[in-house]
């Protein structure tokens, strides 16, 4: 890289965009290296996903006796692995399709409520120990999820005061309970700190004239609050529908392997060890799983992002 | 229980958690003096400071205490304290040759994770920046945060698979080495090196992340800055070096703390991957083996504890720079 020849901007783009600093760095690394890298990379980053994706389609036979881009030269295509997984008897994903659907929906929609309440608290109404208060649920974002699982699963096990156990065969809701309980628990302290920063931008002068207009509380919070946080409310509800979604290690410990209430990823994982490989049905059961976020993720894009940069990273 | 009858459990829980929120909130509403307002603050925060206390902060006390015994679960009110054994789990951390294996894991996994996938994205981010296809290439880095770890590991398993040289290959870069005429390799079996390959898998995921964050800090380097370096005939890697990496330095802190934490917990793709065998275990994996599989509650408590400790650092760290990165 020692010249750099000054290329003239591509014809019909006249005044372009001003220069960022990686603009200039990327064109001076003179522009054709830059893209072969970026190019490179971005293969990588597709090729594994993308070799799978190919053997889900592919007859069992063709899967097992040669790599998937022999698709190249022979191009077989079938939708047998697919049938085998979602409705076969023996892996039979639909029910743990269904059983991620019933762990995330509540397991979002409780603690980013509970969440909105306590961050409206924190911000907007004065009471003595506030701060110190807020400052104790923003430090417990440092508890590692591993460090409670087993007292937690004594309480729900055999809880104190005679209170019905939660988990167990007459539990209610067939064993949910733990499962919903626990997400909720695990993402509140994140989902306080980040709603409270965005409550905190929301000019005062508003919740000051509301007050005046003789409104109270639960008022401002529903009519006013709510309204202005949908957007910091998406960025969160995505992040903890994936997080909660690809969890393996709350659902393995919290529904106790009992497969009426573990998700796909625990029956995915399991379908890893047994049948390892039996490369079109684990490729099959891959993308059930993935087809969910996947939509998910790419018509919300944009909340995620803001989300990412908020900092809602469950650490 | 059938599909249906899930569906309306979870029908009745949310109904339920709304129908109880809401009372609350009606029963508070009439309230407008001082001491109601205090009602009403404890009504917004207490089920949410309940719900901590007694998820929390009880049984993160409870397992730091758990850990100074040995593998029978010790009752803290009415134990006769014979199972104590001091520090003799943590003693059995730091000594035993398997566990020390499992830290020794732990740390490359803890130290090369960050720098590869900051570097990986901070570069893609450069590359791509304001270039024609920048959404769409932002898009496929990014697509793997979507996917679960099983998922991520099973994806990564196939890539790796192992055939014997002169059978069929299934996997990808056994293919490959097959195709250049060399001996196909057991990416996950082969210690050392198999940790490395399992690291791969963490790095896939984790690049998206911080290109996303560090792209975006790279857009906020304001352009008179640039400008004014290139005048002085600043370019290239140079400018890269002493422009753009000064300017996003917060966030790329920020971006490699946030990853080490992660890191540090990741369970799910040792699990998948190679089950902990052929000595890729970690921390977290270990943890979950000793608590769930052993039933050596202490150990797997002492486990526990020592994320707890090696993360603590590493988050208020990470909180005091995203603080100053919010100030600016």
């Amino acid at each position: 890289m020692t010249t750099t020849t000054p290329t003239a901007p591509p014809t019909g783009v006249t005044p372009g965009p001003r220069k960022s600093a990686s603009t200039a760095a990327r064109e001076s690394l003179s522009g054709r290296w830059a893209s072969a890298a970026a190019i490179v990379i971005a293969v990588l980053w597709t090729l594994p996903t993308f070799g799978l994706f190919v053997s889900s389609f592919r007859p069992e036979s063709e899967v097992k006796t040669n790599g998937w881009w022999n698709v190249v030269t022979d191009p077989q295509f079938t939708l047998d692995s697919y049938r085998q997984v979602i409705s076969g008897a023996d892996i039979d994903l639909a029910t743990y399709l269904i059983n991620s659907f019933v762990i995330t929906i509540p397991s979002v929609l409780i603690p980013i409520s509970l969440a909105v309440m306590a961050a409206y608290a924190f911000a907007w109404i004065p009471f003595r120990g506030r701060d110190t208060l807020f400052v104790a649920v923003f430090a417990l974002q440092i508890v590692p999820i591993q460090v409670t699982m087993i007292p937690l699963l004594r309480l729900y096990v055999d809880p104190p005061f005679n209170l019905m156990p939660l988990s167990g065969n007459d539990a209610p809701g067939g064993g949910f309970y733990t499962v919903w309980l626990s997400h909720t628990i695990f993402a509140l302290p994140l989902a306080i700190f980040l709603l409270h920063n965005f409550m905190r931008e929301i000019p005062g002068e508003l919740i000051e004239s509301a007050r005046v207009d003789g409104a109270g509380h639960v008022q401002i919070f529903s009519r006013i609050m709510l309204p202005l946080m949908t957007p910091a409310i998406a960025a969160f509800g995505i992040f903890q529908f994936l997080w909660v979604w690809n969890d393996l290690l709350v659902a393995l410990v919290f529904a106790g392997g009992n497969p009426s209430v573990s998700p796909l990823t625990v029956r995915l994982a399991a379908l890893a060890g047994q049948r390892g490989e039996d490369w079109h049905l684990l490729s099959a059961g891959a993308f059930v799983s993935l087809v969910i976020p996947l939509i998910v993720f790419l018509s919300l894009q944009r909340y995620f992002v803001r989300g990412l940069l908020a900092g809602s990273v469950k650490g | 229980m059938t599909s249906t009858d899930k569906l309306i459990q979870m029908s009745i829980a949310v109904v339920l958690f709304f129908a109880v929120m809401g009372t609350i909130l009606l029963l508070t509403t009439k309230l407008r003096s001082r001491s109601g307002e205090r009602v009403q603050a404890a009504a917004f925060i207490a089920p949410s400071l309940l719900l901590i206390a007694v998820g929390l902060l009880y049984p993160a006390a409870r397992t730091v205490y758990q850990s100074f015994f040995g593998s029978a679960y010790e009752p803290i009110v009415g134990g006769d304290g014979e199972n104590f054994v001091g520090l003799d789990n943590y003693r059995q951390i730091f000594t035993s040759n398997d566990l020390l294996q499992v830290l020794q894991n732990t740390a490359v996994w803890v130290v090369l994770t960050p720098l590869l996938a900051t570097g990986i994205g901070l570069v893609y981010a450069v590359l791509i920046d304001r270039s024609r296809f920048e959404k769409s290439a932002k898009a496929l880095i990014f697509l793997p945060m979507a996917i679960s770890l099983v998922g991520a590991s099973i994806i990564w398993k196939f890539v790796y698979d192992y055939k014997a040289s002169e059978q069929a290959q299934l996997g990808v870069l056994n293919g490959l080495l097959k195709a250049a005429g060399f001996d196909t390799y057991r990416f996950l079996l082969t210690e050392p090196w198999n940790t490395l390959f399992l690291i791969v898998i963490i790095v896939w995921v984790q690049a998206g992340f911080a290109m996303t964050i560090l792209s975006a800090a790279i857009k906020a380097i304001p352009d008179d800055i640039v400008e004014a370096a290139r005048l002085d005939g600043v370019n290239g890697l140079k400018l890269f070096r002493y422009i753009t990496v000064p300017s996003i330095r917060p966030s790329l802190i920020v971006v490699l703390t946030t990853i080490s934490i992660t890191t540090l917990k990741v369970f799910d793709i040792v699990r998948t991957a190679t089950g902990g065998q052929f000595g890729t275990s970690v921390l977290a994996y270990e943890f979950y083996v000793q608590s769930f599989r052993s039933f050596n509650f202490g150990l797997g408590a002492a486990l526990a504890t020592l994320i707890f400790v090696l993360v603590t650092p590493i988050v208020v760290y990470n909180i005091r720079q995203m603080r100053r990165l919010e100030a600016r």
